[in-house]
């Protein structure tokens, strides 16, 4: 039986629940209003160790994009092709200085503090370096980012990092500041508009959504 | 009034500066070159966050070699380094990626580490080399039967300015064996040849460090 034209497929993210990085993706879909298929990769098991995923992304990181015939790893290039290939509720502005704003508080997150805190790294300065050693190089590394990107932002009145619409920095400064608060005991009195900023993203739809304990991955509560 | 040159704080010796320096150079853009030491108090006036680089252009002032750079590819958008094409696009950011967050930072901690005492020297090169290797092995996976000039055709962009300067690094101070990495070998043998890369070259640069006795 002649069927009509199948609709597009949905995008499908591949994601760990606790990713930070596969945590940006998620508030991005969602702000953008994307339907997609989730698909999870348990880092603890060593699936992104797995052939089949490999071939999406041979870094072996969450999260990859698949959509239609784009295969794309690394949170930062899933982040800029969702702003082209999706323009809706567009992430970057087009003014220069605000845009340049917004990708160099991604890089703070993106490859100054999390990869400092990736567990590879963790676990060689505890066996390497010694027992212990690691905790305050994590806070050391967060205290770093956060001081930078407090200093980059205070002086902003809106709601969100760059105003008062959600804005690209928003959307890798909030994962990161989650993970800061809930694994890493950072004290968010020393930044005080990051801290009212986590406020902010822990009561918005389209980052709640987001939240790791809301995934399909995550361990069940109770 | 002539609009003022660009400013450019850099370190001879940064791999994010020497990624500036390769992208002002590609698209021809003028620029002052102003040599940003270790602990440089004086610098911390001009940028708070101190980071290296930095752009000054007119009133705007931008850290971050990735920031920067995508700043230029709207400002001066002569010799574009991100296709239209959206596949291409996000394969060039990737690769960027996978050098600005998964090799270079990992690399610096190293080498901090060594100089700070908490690392030997042979538990420094093994860090660089396990994440120059991932990442190198990586990308060659990711250009698997590519047979283009450069790493995503054959003009040179944004992945080769961001793959040329952590080859260097690799090949002059970590030691690296090129040959496991074919496409990344030939690849720098042809940037070594394009004028811009050159004169972007650590070696190059004012502030460049004197060549050991």
């Amino acid at each position: 039986m002649a069927s009509a034209e199948a609709p597009a497929a949905r995008p499908i993210l591949y994601s760990y629940w606790r990713s930070s990085c596969s945590h940006r993706v998620r508030i991005a879909l969602n702000l953008k209003g994307i339907d997609y298929e989730y698909r999870a990769v348990n880092l603890l098991k060593g699936e992104q160790s797995d052939p089949e995923f490999m071939k999406l992304n041979p870094m072996k990181f969450v999260p990859a994009l698949v959509d239609g015939d784009a295969v794309i790893g690394d949170s930062y290039a899933i982040a800029l092709y969702l702003e082209d290939k999706y323009p809706q509720r567009p992430l970057l502005p087009q003014d220069l200085k605000k845009k340049a704003l917004n990708i160099q508080i991604a890089s703070i997150v993106c490859s100054g503090i999390q990869p400092l805190h990736n567990l590879t790294l963790v676990r060689f300065i505890e066996q390497k370096v010694g027992t212990g050693e690691s905790i305050p190089w994590v806070q050391q590394q967060i205290d770093r980012g956060f001081t930078a990107v407090e200093n980059m932002i205070k002086g902003c009145a809106g709601k969100f990092a760059m105003g008062d619409e959600v804005q690209l920095a928003d959307v890798f400064l909030a994962p990161q500041i989650f993970a800061a608060v809930t694994r890493y005991q950072t004290d968010m009195s020393n930044y005080p508009t990051l801290a009212r900023l986590h406020g902010q993203y822990m009561t918005h739809p389209a980052f709640e959504a987001a939240l790791p304990d809301r995934q399909p991955d995550a361990p069940s509560s109770g | 009034m002539a609009a003022m040159k660009p400013v450019l704080y850099s370190a001879a010796i940064s791999s994010c500066s020497y990624r500036v320096r390769i992208a002002l150079s590609l698209k021809g853009v003028e620029y002052e070159y102003r040599a940003v030491e270790w602990n440089d108090t004086d610098y911390e006036k001009i940028n708070p966050i101190k980071y290296v680089p930095a752009l000054q252009d007119g009133d705007i002032l931008v850290s971050d070699s990735l920031a920067i750079i995508l700043y230029l590819e709207d400002k001066y958008p002569q010799h574009l380094l991100l296709p239209q094409d959206l596949k291409r696009k996000a394969l060039n950011l990737q690769i960027a990626s996978i050098v600005c967050s998964s090799i270079q930072p990992l690399q610096c901690y190293a080498v901090i580490g060594l100089i700070k005492g908490k690392l030997g020297p042979d538990e420094s090169l093994q860090i660089v080399h396990h994440y120059i290797d991932k990442g190198f092995r990586a990308i060659e996976k990711l250009l698997e039967g590519c047979d283009s000039k450069f790493a995503t055709g054959d003009e040179v962009q944004l992945a080769d300015v961001f793959l040329a300067p952590q080859i260097h690094a690799g090949v002059t101070r970590f030691d690296i064996d090129m040959s496991k990495y074919p496409h990344l070998e030939r690849f720098y043998k042809a940037y070594m040849e394009i004028p811009a890369f050159q004169a972007a070259r650590p070696e190059n640069q004012p502030d460049a460090p004197s060549p050991p006795q």
